[in-house]
């Protein structure tokens, strides 16, 4: 218990990110309505996200704006020092995952309408019977 | 099954927690992905490429690459949309909406988004051509101008929004995007530089070649947002009204 508690408190980022990321795999594997799997699909990318964005944190950190670029008047060149702002890459490799999230949404909602057009259906048991019963 | 899937989501979440042990904690700033390249990025950025946001630097400048076929890949997701959707005329089966009385006259909603849509949009501008200086950017400024038109389809009839940008505009927008973005890159590349390094251009502009840098990110943001844009509308407006390009919801 000692070595829980500091264990929780230190990286409840990465808690944070896991319970989202399991209820995001159960949701896609467990659920038979594939609009809610792709809800746990979308909540399955919300978590890399979350992880991807606190992992480049750092304490007592601004955003990842440099000061001196805004025309405050400095007569020697600008030292920057790198503990002053968070990680940039994190968030530039999450600025294109947010878009391409919301790209293969879009897909995901595309097969969804014509899944549903061609089978009546979204509901996985429906489909199937559907699939069943249809003349080869 | 819902049990067995239970067990199963348990399981991995046991084997994370296991792994996250040994990830440093949270907003240490001498963890291993903070030490390496991004300080280089934070320290030599505003030098090497006179813009003070790093993330937009790092996107359009360091990682240009990447953002180029990110780029490429929601231009690919917005047309598997539109081959998954659209159906040709022949098959269509003929009169499958009942044409009910879409007259929506709602005056407040209208009113509002009569207001709305141009602040929006040169909201979205502003976001653009300040992305060096604040938060912001081409994929955020895209996505702003996007949703203006979501707004006025929302709030009027999808076919208010297609009389005002053609279907055939937005694609042609999708695309104009994506080839300036790799326009910038080959013109580069024509004045003997590497792909996208946006330092060849500094001939061609008279200036500096950190200013040079500057502007070929900038560039590369309007481009980047002019996809995102139309990307975004083509999204709306197929899957609204089922490819059908009607009256939507």
């Amino acid at each position: 218990m000692d070595e829980l508690l500091p264990f929780i408190v230190a990286k409840y980022n990465y808690w944070a990110a896991l319970i989202l990321l399991l209820i995001g795999l159960y949701g896609m594997i467990a659920k038979n309505n594939l609009m809610k799997k792709v809800i746990g699909m979308t909540i399955f990318q919300t978590a890399i996200i979350l992880f991807y964005i606190s992992v480049g944190e750092k304490k007592g950190a601004s955003i990842p704006i440099i000061l001196e670029g805004h025309g405050v008047a400095s007569s020697t060149a600008p030292v920057i020092e790198a503990v002053a702002y968070a990680n940039p890459l994190p968030h530039v490799l999450m600025l294109t995952a947010i878009v391409v999230g919301v790209g293969t949404l879009g897909v995901a909602l595309a097969l969804l309408q014509k899944i549903h057009r061609v089978h009546g259906s979204i509901e996985e048991d429906d489909i199937l019977e559907d699939l069943r019963n249809r003349p080869e | 099954m819902k049990q067995l899937t239970l067990v199963l989501v348990t399981l991995i979440g046991v084997l994370l927690l296991q792994a996250a042990m040994d990830l440093p904690d949270w907003s240490d700033p001498a963890s291993p992905a903070s030490l390496h390249l991004s300080s280089h990025y934070l320290e030599k950025g505003l030098e090497e490429t006179g813009v003070p946001n790093i993330v937009t630097a790092v996107l359009a400048d360091y990682r240009s690459y990447d953002t180029l076929f990110e780029t490429v890949v929601i231009l690919a997701a917005g047309l598997i949309v539109l081959t998954i959707l659209r159906r040709t005329l022949r098959r269509r089966p003929k009169a499958v909406r009942p044409r009910p009385q879409r007259e929506s006259q709602d005056i407040i909603l209208q009113g509002a988004a009569r207001l709305l849509v141009p602040a929006i949009q040169v909201f979205a501008l502003y976001v653009v051509a300040h992305g060096h200086y604040s938060p912001g950017g081409g994929f955020q400024g895209g996505v702003i101008f996007g949703t203006s038109f979501i707004l006025l389809a929302l709030c009027y009839d999808l076919r208010v929004v297609l009389a005002r940008f053609r279907e055939k505009t937005v694609l042609f927008c999708c695309a104009a995007g994506v080839l300036l973005y790799a326009g910038v890159g080959a013109l580069c590349m024509a004045l003997g530089w590497n792909f996208l390094g946006y330092a060849a251009l500094a001939g061609m502009l008279g200036s500096t070649e950190v200013m040079a840098r500057s502007h070929g990110i900038l560039a590369v943001e309007i481009g980047v947002g002019i996809t995102v844009m139309a990307i975004m509308v083509s999204l709306y407006i197929d899957l609204a009204s089922g490819g059908d390009l009607d009256e939507g919801l």
